[in-house]
Formats: C-alpha cells, structure tokens, sequence
C-alpha cells in the first residue's frame, strides 16, 4: 500500500469509530432514563461526530477521489465502514451504553495520548483536540461504571451482564494490522500492543472498584480492521444514511 | 500609510462586536477563538478554532464573521478554521471571565490541563449568585458542550460553570 492508502485508510478506521460510536449515543436523545443524562450523552455524541467530521474529511482529502465528510459518512455500505466492533453494539439498557463507553473511551484516551505525537500533522492535531472531550467521557462514564455496579443488587447483576456480553469485543480493539504496523514505523500511528496492557490496568481498576467481574475465556470476536461487522452496524447504517440515499440532493 | 498591525488592530476590534451564539454575553476574542488575522495587499485571512470539535456554532459564528468584515466595507477575505494548537479555556480574557460571572455563569476555576479531571478531584466551584463556594455538581454536561451544570447549597440557586478545558 503506497503511504496515503495507510493514511486513508487509518483516518477511516478513527473517524467511523467515533461516528459510529456518536450515532449510537445520539439514539439516547428523548429516551435518557433522567434529563441530565440525556444532555449529557448527546453532548457526548456532539463532541464524537465533531471529531469524526474533522478525520473524514481529512480522509477525503488524503485520498484524492473528490469524497467529503458527508459522501463517506453516508455513501459507504457495512463491508466499507472500519468503525471497532465494540461501538457498533446496540445501546440495549443504559449500564450497557455506559460500560460501552467506558471501555471505548478509555482505549480512545490511551490512543490519543500517542497520537498526538503523530508525525503527520493533521492526525496530531485531530488527537490533540479530541482527547481533552474523551477526557470528560472517560470520567462520566466510569462514575457511572461505580454507581451501577456498587449500587443496587438489580443495578449490579445489569451491569456485571452486559460487561459478559461486550468483553468479547475488546481484543478487537487491538488488532492491529499492516496498516497500523508500517504507520507505526513511519511514526505516525503507534503500537497497539503496547497499549492493551494499559488499558487493562486502567479498566480493571474500575470494574474492581464497582465490584464487577472481568469475563475470562470469552470467544474473542474480531475483524473491524477488514469490514468485517457483527448484523447490528447494518440496521443502524440503513437509518443513519436513508435521508441522503432517498434525496441524494438534499442540502444541509 | 497604514501598517499592517494597525489593520490587524482595527479588524480585531470588528470582531469584538460579535457576540458568541451561544453565550451571547462575551464576544469571540473573550472567548479566545480568533487564533490570527493576516492582512497582505487588501487581503485579510482570520484564524479561528472551534471550542469543541462537534459544536454547532461554528457555522454561525463564520457567517456572522463574514457579515461583520463586509459590514465594515472589506469584502476579499478568507475564514480559515484550524484545530493545532486546541482551544483552551486559559484563553478566555480576565474581562470574558468577569463578563461570564456578571451574566450568571461561572468561570473556569482550574487551568487546563490538569490530570486530576479524571479523577474527578475538582476545585469547589464559586456560586456566580452568592459567592459561596457550598456548591454541587449536578452534571458534568449542561445547556451547551462547554458548560457543566451545578447548583449552589446556599443560595439554593442552580448554575451553569464554563468548564475547564
């Protein structure tokens, strides 16, 4: 792959995670189970979308086809997203929302801490940016993580489920592949390897404190890296983009 | 002959007549998104960074920009958005703090920056009604991205704090 398919193909893998991630939370909208958590995670959505604009255009602009932001965000079918397998997951009840953020936000806090040294300009600023809002989704959502699993006996057994059902999608997280690995040498992406240990510290730490228990021996699922999606990224793609595909003329 | 920094003084005071969408109160040098004006043969480029990357105004505050530089007669500009380096509360002037706490917002009490947020060890938060610093987080996340929402234990009266960031 000559450098700016590595480019392309990195910015999509960040942008469709953060806007697939940012969708998801903006199905909250109306539904929040209290008012000041449904500002508070379409405040979230805001922040990811926003950051998904600024990498997909970048994306765009990198590989030289006349795409912007809005014609990949809405003109590429499942098999082309390379949005992470965990954020895709459906919302289900909010302990699952939370716990998704939380283990999302906290490998995106890692990520951008490195990246904000990229060697390619926008990717750094873009990370730089980014990682003072992940910051403040780090801290909401494990104070969250805290309260339902250290709260009540329905609050806990909710919780200590939905970890059992998402664990399965965290070594997809660091699955890195050529792409990652010849950015890595050109010192604009960096080793994810090295950050799985991390971020298991830091996660681990948490679920300890909220009393939750980390799933052992989980059948690992993986392939977010090649497009290969679980049949929950479909249905949402299907009304994220029916506006644009039905009135391709449509104007913001 | 006018210099070029007289011109770029000149524009700057333009854009203080133009108030933040959102918090109409302080205008966009207080809040420190005007990054850099350039003036070269009657050409004049403004920098500027949204406070956060998703927020909405941005648009809104390059029309009225655009409004406010043709109002003024200067008609050949270009409004560029840049992201490096990434806004930070530290910019918001000593005059937008005071405007924010005149208007009933409470000001960044911490610089940016500072690990302890993930901690969630914050400063206790001075009530812009009474001054008392009896004050409680209700959320982190409030009417704009920017802004948490708290409530003072004294006053008994709830407030927004422009968060640190």
């Amino acid at each position: 792959m000559e450098i700016k398919d590595l480019i392309f193909n990195y910015s999509l893998r960040l942008g469709d995670s953060s806007l697939v991630i940012g969708h998801r939370l903006s199905e909250w909208c109306g539904h929040g189970p209290i008012l000041e958590e449904d500002i508070a995670m379409t405040n979230l959505a805001l922040d990811l979308v926003g950051q998904a604009r600024t990498i997909l255009t970048y994306a765009g602009e990198v590989e030289e086809n006349d795409r912007t932001e809005d014609s990949l965000a809405y003109y590429r079918d499942e098999r082309g997203y390379r949005n992470l397998l965990l954020v895709e997951q459906p919302n289900g009840d909010f302990a699952m929302t939370m716990i998704r953020q939380f283990l999302f936000s906290s490998y995106q806090l890692l990520l951008y801490e490195k990246l904000q040294y990229s060697k390619d300009k926008t990717i750094a600023a873009f990370a730089e940016k980014s990682m003072k809002e992940v910051i403040y989704h780090v801290r909401h959502s494990s104070k969250w993580i805290l309260r339902l699993g250290d709260g009540t006996a329905e609050s806990h057994e909710r919780a200590q489920n939905v970890l059992n059902q998402l664990w399965r999608f965290t070594d997809d997280l660091f699955d890195g592949d050529e792409v990652d690995a010849e950015l890595t040498k050109l010192g604009i992406a960096t080793d994810l390897s090295l950050l799985k240990p991390v971020w298991f510290e830091i996660v681990k730490k948490t679920f300890d404190e909220a009393t939750l228990i980390i799933p052992q021996g989980e059948w690992m699922i993986r392939g977010s890296r090649k497009g290969i999606h679980t049949e929950h990224l479909g249905f949402m793609l299907a009304e994220m983009q029916s506006l644009p595909r039905a009135y391709p003329d449509a104007k913001w | 002959m006018i210099s070029e920094t007289n011109i770029k003084n000149k524009i700057l005071e333009f854009l203080r007549e133009v108030p933040d969408p959102e918090i109409p109160v302080l205008n966009i040098v207080d809040l420190g998104i005007i990054r850099d004006i350039r003036e070269h043969n009657n050409f004049v480029e403004v920098d500027i960074t949204p406070t956060y990357s998703g927020c909405p105004a941005m648009k809104v505050i390059e029309d009225d920009i655009a409004a406010k530089l043709r109002e003024k007669g200067i008609n050949n500009f270009r409004i560029k958005n840049i992201i490096s380096p990434a806004w930070t509360t530290d910019w918001i002037s000593a005059e937008g703090r005071n405007k924010l706490r005149e208007y009933g917002i409470a000001p960044p009490e911490e610089k940016s920056g500072d690990k302890n947020f993930l901690l969630g060890k914050t400063k206790n938060i001075t009530c812009p009604h009474c001054k008392s610093i009896n004050t409680i987080l209700i959320s982190q996340f409030g009417s704009t991205p920017c802004k948490a929402l708290y409530k003072c234990k004294d006053c008994t009266e709830p407030f927004d704090y422009f968060k640190c960031h």
